[in-house]
């Protein structure tokens, strides 16, 4: 049996990054709270897994990992609510929440009723919003229709299933063994339970084929789901596949394979009725994108709550410790788990605006580039990796990434901001 | 050991020795001179260290003497005392000049190998430099107390080529001490004593200058005519410069001043110039006020034979590079720059040295004494081009090699020495040949060795001649050469185009015969090490406008990470931030960008580092 779906949010992959000390009561700067912008969300991060897959360098434990780890899970519901009621003292003047999104990690490892708790927590420390979106990922294989019933029951509007691939030999080299035929039936489960229903899918696993990967994308798009992901393979150091790599037992990925995976996913989906709204993610329409993560792109807010959660308000990024146990001990002794964080300059600031704006559909405004920025704008044009939008409202004209620019990102970027020559 | 030793200055020339030891790098040279140096009193056990004579860190770790030394020992021997000079001379090929002014200063050589190994080329080069300048050779077997000591047969092959007996062969071991009283005893009886003239206008041959932080330029001379005196002006018969005496004396082993250095005496003079240009090598000093009338002859100039363009990876470490040039310059009279700018590398210099061990301690002191780092060139050699026209262009950076028509081209060629076991002629002449070395001669020093002379252009040997030698010979090679003037050869200059501009750095100037194999192998070596830009990068090897090899660093279609969510975003940030800070060691050639790594790599010698 294996756990956790693939979709990592809030908690990160590999070490937390450098800051400065956080306080033990978590309180934020000034500047950060009168800063806090909206929507805002909630990152709730379930560190726990039955195996780990050879690829994952997530911030998850399984119990061979973690001896325990059964019994930290079984008073981790109670952690994050004692967070939560942290997170509304911190933030006094916060209004209702947004959205919630429930990752890992294997979150449905938890009981249903649990992670109903939780949420239940969520709304009567902050409200929920009108229509608010309630998002939990989950394991094919560890989700009955009885749970997905529960969890609709109990507020949760969104399931993000893990299927991976439909291909058996690539679940295998991704140490996931779970059966593709249990995909179709947590698909209609959730769809009996009333849940909007999204499907991770990863390529360039090495091994799979072209034809490999086409098989994966049909028999996820035969299944109708509201809204895709699909992330090219990473191969992270320090996890089982990353040595597999180096001892030469398996090949590495190849970007011009995942290259063509990805066109081959753009075209195929567009062709299925979804439209890419970000880098890795399709939807059926603007109603049924993943309003959460958005988030992450175009400037919210959101507590995450959990062992590493990140969190941000107003231009101050935190992290929590990674470990579930120095986790809950930080909050037994009524302290903040944060372990790090920063308070962006307004050049940090603009240089985040860009690198995660432009990966979304919507794009940035030409208006709000930087000189440098907006030279690189035709050379990047005449170039075929951008391309210039009349936007609604007052925004004027925005640039956004052409197929070809979406594979390039990191390059727009970096010419936008200038660490390149265009 | 002497109760009280001579003093300078009222020694008379027949109590007077003056000798040097001859030896390969590893021979045990300076372990002997240290067991002297405590033999004859001069350093107690308790300020010994390991090479006493050594004073570089570099010349210690290595193992080698770069610049010589000379120390005044007493000795006694059958009740009278005697001032022994150990002149040290350096050991390496491309100190030749230097190795010949020390043994001019000298009347005996002892010649020092390795019991275990034999006699190397370069240790053979310079016993015949000390045959020729007629010294006295007192053949000596090192290393002794070693296992694989074979003292009997080694001594068979030094007796060959001295032209003496076996068993004159001493033996010692510098480790233990073994066989040094004798040899020191030996010294006396064998070399002969200096002659000069005592009333004649004061000649000293300088043979080492030496720039001391403290002192100034400290000259080491051996006195021939007449004698030199404190507070008196000398003169430099070359460079006619004139300066005052400061200080004169004998370093035994510290500088000891003296009243003067008289006929047959080796010594240091102090002048306060702060250059050794101004006090060469080779040169002749002599009193000012009662000039001699002829020098010594035999001075040359420090001629520059590799040539390399050093370049700062850091940019703007340019001015703290020339400073450290200029510094070494001081202590250095060969070595010789001047400013060039690359467009692939920037403002950098162009640096002629003596050959390859003297570029590589130059790049090593500027990396290490002022905390440089550094991208060299490829080394070449300088090549006289003339033109059809008639007009001559002489050509130190192979990207100034002339466009148009070029009617000859000439290179320096050396003649070359290489002792082997004899099992490997095969493979050596192999190598030669494809080096386009033509064989002179062969000869066995005994039925197991063989010296093999060459004559080779010296551009075939300055790029890991002696590296492919060694390995060919499982290392039991050595090698010595000398300029032997130059030739004409069919040579090219060979361009490295990327996405269509020719990179400076990359140009090199090799046989016709060679250019296709180093177009090729320098275009799949940099196909490895450029990383794939957003369009297709051809890298093409080009002779003039016609091209002769080609790969293609394919266009990056992907570099996108697939996931961005909350915890990301601080990591891509500083991933970014990061960028920007290693722009400064991107280089721009034309559109493409090139990591200072990708340089760095391709301009080395060492095929692991091609491919990463």
């Amino acid at each position: 049996m294996v756990g956790r779906t693939v979709r990592h949010t809030a908690g990160m992959a590999g070490p937390q990054p450098d800051g400065a000390p956080a306080p033990r009561d978590g309180s934020l700067p000034d500047e950060a709270l009168a800063g806090m912008t909206e929507p805002f969300g909630i990152y709730l991060h379930v560190p726990f897994c039955s195996v780990r897959c050879g690829y994952c360098d997530f911030n998850t434990y399984a119990p061979a990992e973690l001896p325990g780890a059964a019994g930290l899970a079984a008073g981790f519901a109670d952690q994050l609510v004692a967070e939560l009621e942290l997170a509304r003292r911190v933030l006094p003047d916060a209004g209702q929440v947004d959205t919630v999104f429930v990752g890992g990690g294997t979150p449905t490892l938890l009981p249903a009723a649990d992670l109903v708790r939780v949420l239940d927590a969520v709304r009567t420390r902050f409200g929920l919003a009108e229509g608010a979106e309630v998002t939990t990922e989950a394991n094919p294989d560890s989700v009955t229709p009885a749970t997905l019933a529960a969890l609709a029951d109990g507020g949760f509007t969104r399931v993000s299933l893990g299927m991976q691939s439909a291909v058996a030999h690539v679940l295998r080299t991704l140490d996931r063994t779970h059966d593709p035929d249990n995909v179709a039936a947590a698909v209609s489960g959730a769809r009996a339970a009333g849940l909007q229903v999204s499907l991770d899918l990863i390529y360039g696993t090495p091994g799979e084929s072209l034809a490999d990967w086409e098989r994966s994308l049909r028999a996820a798009t035969d299944l109708a789901p509201d809204h895709l992901s699909a992330y090219a393979l990473v191969v992270e150091e320090g996890t089982r596949l990353a040595a597999q790599v180096r001892r030469g037992l398996v090949p590495a990925p190849e970007d011009d394979d995942a290259a063509d995976k990805y066109e081959l996913a753009d075209a195929l989906l567009r062709d299925a009725g979804y439209h890419w709204y970000e880098v890795s993610n399709w939807a059926t329409s603007e109603d049924t994108r993943c309003r959460h993560n958005e988030g992450y792109w175009l400037g919210g807010s959101w507590w995450g709550a959990g062992p590493g959660a990140h969190s941000h308000v107003g231009g101050l990024r935190w992290w929590n410790v990674r470990h579930p146990g120095g986790y809950a001990a930080r909050l037994a002794q009524r302290c903040s788990p944060a372990a790090g964080r920063e308070l962006l300059t307004q050049s940090q600031r603009y240089d985040e605006w860009v690198l995660l704006g432009i990966r979304h559909r919507r794009g940035l405004a030409v208006s709000g580039l930087a000189e440098l920025g907006q030279a690189a704008v035709a050379p990047l044009v005449a170039e075929g990796l951008l391309r210039v939008e009349a936007a609604a409202g007052e925004v004027g004209e925005v640039v956004v990434l052409t197929r070809a620019g979406r594979l390039l990102a990191d390059t727009v970027v970096r010419r936008l901001l200038g660490v390149v020559a265009s | 050991m002497a109760r009280t030793a001579l003093p300078p200055h009222a020694t008379p020339p027949e109590l007077i020795r003056n000798f040097c030891i001859i030896a390969h790098i590893d021979h045990g040279k300076s372990t002997l001179a240290d067991r002297m140096l405590q033999l004859t009193g001069v350093v107690d056990a308790r300020a010994m260290r390991a090479q006493y004579l050594d004073r570089m860190d570099i010349e210690r770790e290595r193992g080698i003497t770069i610049k010589s030394q000379a120390v005044r020992m007493p000795w006694e021997l059958d009740g009278a005392t005697y001032a022994l000079n150990m002149i040290d001379t350096p050991g390496h090929v491309d100190f030749t000049y230097e190795v010949s002014r020390s043994l001019a200063a000298c009347e005996g050589a002892v010649l020092l190998v390795d019991a275990a190994q034999g006699i190397e080329a370069q240790t053979l080069a310079n016993l015949y430099l000390a045959m020729e300048n007629e010294l006295t050779i007192i053949p000596v077997l090192n290393k002794i107390d070693l296992p694989a000591a074979q003292p009997e047969k080694y001594a068979e092959e030094l007796a060959h080529l001295i032209g003496v007996d076996p068993s004159v062969c001493l033996k010692v071991s510098g480790k233990t001490g073994e066989g040094v009283e004798p040899l020191l005893n030996e010294i006396v009886r064998q070399v002969p004593a200096p002659v000069g003239d005592p009333t004649a206008p004061a000649r000293a041959m300088i043979f080492d200058s030496v720039y001391d932080t403290y002192r100034g330029v400290v000259t080491y001379v051996r006195v021939i005519d007449g004698n030199l005196n404190p507070r008196e002006r000398i003169l430099m018969m070359s460079t006619r410069a004139t300066h005052e005496l400061l200080e004169i004396g004998v370093i035994s082993p510290e500088p000891e001043p003296s009243a003067g250095l008289g006929v047959g005496e080796v010594g240091y003079l102090i002048t306060g110039v702060k250059d050794v240009r101004q006090s060469r090598v080779g040169d002749t000093v002599t009193n000012m006020s009662k000039p001699a009338k002829a020098s010594l002859g035999g001075y040359r100039d420090p001629k520059p034979m590799v040539f390399s363009g050093l370049y700062p990876i850091d940019g703007s470490d340019y001015p703290a590079l020339r400073d450290a040039l200029d510094k070494l310059k001081l202590n250095d009279a060969a070595l010789v720059y001047e400013p060039e700018t690359s467009a692939a590398l920037g403002f950098g210099f162009r640096v002629g040295f003596l050959g390859m061990l003297h570029l590589e301690i130059v790049r090593e002191r500027l990396e290490r004494e002022f905390n440089l780092d550094l991208i060299s060139t490829l080394p070449n050699v300088e090549y006289d081009v003339r033109m059809e026209d008639g007009s001559l262009v002489d050509v130190t950076n192979p990207s100034e090699f002339p466009e148009g028509k070029v009617a000859s081209v000439r290179e320096p060629v050396v003649r070359a020495t290489v002792l082997a076991p004899s099992e490997f002629i095969g493979s050596i002449m192999e190598l030669c040949q494809q080096r386009r070395g033509t064989l002179r001669g062969m000869d066995y020093l005994s039925p197991e060795r063989v010296e093999m002379r060459y004559t080779l252009p010296l551009a075939e040997i300055v790029f890991d001649f002696f590296d492919q030698l060694k390995s060919r010979t499982r290392g039991y090679a050595s090698l010595d050469y000398e300029a032997d003037g130059d030739q004409e050869a069919d040579l090219v200059k060979v361009d490295i185009l990327l996405h269509g501009d020719t990179v400076d750095a990359f140009s090199s100037i090799v046989h016709k015969d060679k250019a296709y194999a180093y177009g090729v192998q320098m275009a799949s070596k940099l196909k490895e090490l450029i990383p794939r830009q957003q369009f297709e990068v051809p890298i093409q090897a080009a002779i003039g406008s016609r091209i002769i090899a080609r790969e293609t660093v394919r266009a990056m279609r992907k570099d996108v990470l697939a996931k961005c969510y909350g915890g990301d975003i601080s990591r891509k940030r500083k991933l970014l931030e990061k960028q920007k800070e290693g722009k400064k060691r991107m280089k721009m050639v034309g559109r493409v960008e090139v990591p200072q790594e990708a340089f760095i790599a391709a301009l080395s010698n060492d095929p692991t580092t091609a491919k990463k």
